[in-house]
């Protein structure tokens, strides 16, 4: 069964990208373009892992991870965030919030894949 | 959204930002000192640089990250969004514009002009551009392999968050030579034990010559929370149980060396005298372990392994045996179970464990790699070639692959066939080949490799192919299509395995008699395998033989069907699902089940074997997978793993093809194994009648 990763994000080309990026290694994508969208395709499809932005309309990434969290399938999911900043309180919040990982951008496509990798193997 | 180039996306994406960006301005220029305006315009220039630098607009990326970082003060209160400032970002944005869309004009000295101005109303302090993404880390020539201790252990809700501490050591192990040790004395009693909290320690010892900096990679992303540490060590020779501990200063030299002077095992004494934990005792066994290893390892390498020839009934007779205690065990393990006291079960589960590891074992000695096969037919190849007057080659891969012996054996005969028709029919002559632009010397290849739990081997060849013509010809003439059918390439392919069937025009002494190709398939069967027969994509044709690792002994599901029981073959089944009431209810007739989303046809075991009891309640679905697809199959009760001697079913009972053999059970009844394949092979062609009934 191939795994199924849910793609978070308010641009579209970065969605795009990481769509093509994760498509071409075989697993399945989902995408949505905000928290609040991301959250009810959360409780739709069976995901086994969530790489999300931060900064978006509607419910921030933070918020996502903090409701992802509360429900009870979303418990050991991993939930890589996208970040800017090199800014290590933003790191540190989203850890708080109950992120696993997260992936500096700008990235590369095998940047992506490793970190992928890393975490659902 | 289809494909298409992201950067394209990304360009009318940005011109969105830049409307937004602008709008953002002009609203700050009226209300200086509304915030939001301001998360607005530094989100806009924030995504504008992010994706920006992901897309190829490294310069524009980097201009724009001075903006932003000068709205980054704003946001903090460090700086006021001044009229000038707001002038200069709009100015700013204009250029950022022109970047993205016209990125043939040069903008440089516009650039810098802004860039200073910018830099004169920010305070200096803070601004140097710590440019986004980190330096690239300077990987240190590969340097000799050092010998690293790694001890961790995560934050009791890392599990939660989403951390798997096997991936984390997965990726340790491939990093080089790796031994590790699971420490458990942090475990608390049960009752205090939070179902979802992490608390094992792990002890690892790493020998590779990667750097630091690439191990603690590894954590990256738990090293906050974890308790991590990592240290070189250096220990030579042979790493006596005693040097390890005052290596890590677990103990002094002094008490280890009072100690041997007494008596050994040390480990133990030292936990006795009470001056080291256990945990260490047993975490620095395993770096001795470790150690020893690698001398090992390196003596292998110096020197072959020995190996001992035993006359193969012995090892036949070995087998039997396992697989009675096999049987034996099964039955001990259901007395224990219902009528045996904690000490008896005790007992029972460790006697599992040990037979598992035996037959394990047992069966690991009659693998034998199929290369000593393989090499018998470059003399085949070689003979056929001068008989026939073709020049051919024999290319071999996947030698090491290991099969049963008896598979081994019992798979030579089909092989010869394969090859010798490749070099017959397939594999032109010389003349004709040179005439069709290939090379004059054709080519055999005989592959072998690990699919799952079964071992595939191809014979491809890179002659002429398969004549679909000739095929269907041929079949017509034999009555076994209807004239003028049309059938797909691969039915119209499998046909050539029936018997009988030959499509040489002559008969050669090598092939063509149209005993091959049924005898091979026949032959693979009875070895519990398939044989498919296709096209190659760059010309050729391709026989794939998937077979099972072994013949003896598999791993099974047992499922109650009314009274009978059944074992479905492990390897095959993806997962049990519960037939839900509605589901049930709905499908009369033609059944599909939705599985996440896809739709998966399912069987009814109980309307297939006539069980005349009532269902029970909730009937369970066990869902297998045939190649690329899945079926359901549905039984009464999903009850367990269960390894599953073979036993063949009699003469009379052999043509039965849903069923591969039968088992014994604890209970010393029998279950009948299912042939997941031939079982759905049987029900297809049994609802084709039906259709064919029902549409007259």
């Amino acid at each position: 069964m191939s795994k199924n990763i849910l793609s978070v994000d308010d641009s579209a080309s970065i969605r795009q990208m990481v769509k093509m990026t994760l498509a071409g290694a075989g697993y399945g994508v989902v995408e949505a373009c905000d928290g609040a969208d991301a959250l009810g395709k959360a409780r739709v499809n069976s995901v086994n892992m969530v790489v999300t932005d931060l900064n978006m309309p509607n419910m921030d990434g933070l918020s996502l991870i903090r409701e992802l969290r509360k429900l009870p399938e979303y418990r050991g999911v991993p939930i890589i965030f996208l970040t800017t900043e090199s800014d290590d309180e933003k790191k540190k919040e989203a850890k708080a919030a109950g992120a696993t990982g997260w992936i500096t951008k700008p990235f590369k496509q095998d940047q992506l894949l490793a970190v992928v990798k890393k975490v659902i193997g | 959204m289809g494909a298409g180039d992201p950067a394209e996306t990304f360009r009318q994406e940005a011109q969105e930002l830049i409307e937004q960006l602008e709008q953002a301005l002009l609203d700050l220029e009226q209300t200086p000192s509304d915030r939001d305006l301001v998360d607005s315009a530094f989100r806009a220039l924030h995504t504008i640089k992010g994706s920006g630098a992901m897309f190829g607009f490294e310069v524009m990326a980097a201009f724009t990250h001075h903006v932003e970082s000068a709205f980054d003060q704003v946001r903090k209160g460090k700086l006021q969004a001044s009229p000038p400032l707001v002038a200069l970002a709009l100015e700013a944005q204009d250029i950022i514009k022109s970047m993205i869309l016209e990125p043939d004009i040069d903008n440089s000295s516009r650039e810098k002009a802004l860039l200073d101005e910018l830099s004169k109303l920010v305070s200096a302090e803070g601004e140097t551009a710590k440019n986004g993404a980190p330096a690239a880390e300077a990987v240190s020539a590969p340097s000799q392999a050092q010998r690293w201790r790694i001890n961790f252990s995560l934050a009791r809700d890392a599990l939660v968050m989403g951390v798997n501490p096997l991936l984390l050591l997965d990726e340790l192990r491939s990093l080089g030579h790796c031994t590790v040790t699971a420490l458990t004395d942090l475990i608390p009693p049960l009752a205090e034990i939070e179902a979802e909290g992490s608390y094992l320690r792990w002890d690892v010892v790493l020998t590779t010559d990667v750097p630091r900096s690439v191990i603690e990679d590894v954590f990256i992303f738990v090293q906050d929370d974890a308790d991590l540490s990592i240290s070189l060590t250096d220990l030579p020779g042979e790493g006596r149980l005693g040097e390890i501990l005052v290596d890590r200063c677990a103990v002094s030299r002094q008490v280890v060396e009072e100690l041997v002077a007494a008596r050994p095992p040390l480990g133990e004494m030292l936990v006795e005298a009470g001056r080291v934990a256990p945990e260490v005792v047993k975490s620095a066994l395993a770096e001795q372990k470790h150690l020893i290893r690698e001398q090992v390892d390196s003596a292998k390498e110096a020197k072959s392994s020995a190996s001992i020839r035993v006359p193969a009934e012995r090892l036949d007779e070995l087998m039997d045996r396992v697989g009675e205690l096999v049987i034996v065990q099964a039955r001990l393990k259901q007395l224990a179970s219902s009528n045996g006291g904690a000490q008896f079960k005790a007992v029972a589960e460790e006697m599992e464990r040990l037979i598992s590891e035996l037959r394990d074992t047992t069966m690991t000695i009659r693998m034998v790699p199929i290369g000593s096969l393989f090499s018998r037919f470059r003399r085949l190849v070689h003979d056929l070639g001068r008989d026939l007057d073709k020049k051919v080659s024999l290319v071999t891969s996947g030698e090491e692959t290991e099969l049963d012996k008896t598979v081994i054996e019992r798979l030579n005969d089909p092989l010869v066939h394969l090859i010798r028709n490749s070099i017959d029919h397939g594999v032109e002559g010389a003349a004709e080949r040179l005439a069709a632009g290939k090379s004059g010397e054709g080519e055999v290849r005989l592959e072998a490799y690990h699919s799952g739990a079964q071992v595939v081997i191809s014979v491809k060849d890179d002659g002429r192919g398969l004549d679909r013509g000739r095929i269907q010809a041929k079949a017509e003439e034999n009555g076994l299509i209807p004239p003028g059918a049309k059938l797909p390439d691969d039915e119209l392919f499998q046909l050539i395995f029936q018997p009988g069937f030959s499509t040489a025009k002559e008969v050669t002494n090598v092939s063509g008699r149209g005993v091959g190709m049924d005898v091979v398939k026949r032959g693979i069967e009875d070895l519990r395998g398939t044989v498919d027969i296709g096209l190659r994509s760059g010309g050729g044709t391709e026989v794939t033989v998937r077979l099972p690792l072994t013949l003896a002994i598999i791993d099974g599901l047992l499922v109650r069907v009314g009274m009978g029981r059944y074992v479905i073959p492990l390897p095959t089944v993806e997962e049990c699902v519960e037939l839900s009431p509605q589901d049930d209810l709905r499908s009369t007739g033609r059944s599909f089940l939705s599985i996440r989303g896809e739709l998966v046809p399912f069987v009814r075991l109980r309307d297939l074997f006539a069980s005349p009891l009532p269902p029970d309640p909730y009937q369970k679905v066990v869902i297998v997978s045939l190649g690329d697809s899945r079926v359901g199959l549905v039984v009464d009760q999903v009850i367990g793993d269960h390894q599953t001697v073979i036993k063949s079913l009699s003469k009379l009972h052999s043509s039965i093809k849903a069923f591969s053999g039968a088992t014994i059970l604890g209970d010393g009844s029998v279950a009948l194994i299912l042939d997941v394949e031939h079982l759905i092979e049987w029900v297809m062609e049994q609802s084709d009648v039906a259709l064919l009934e029902a549409g007259e």
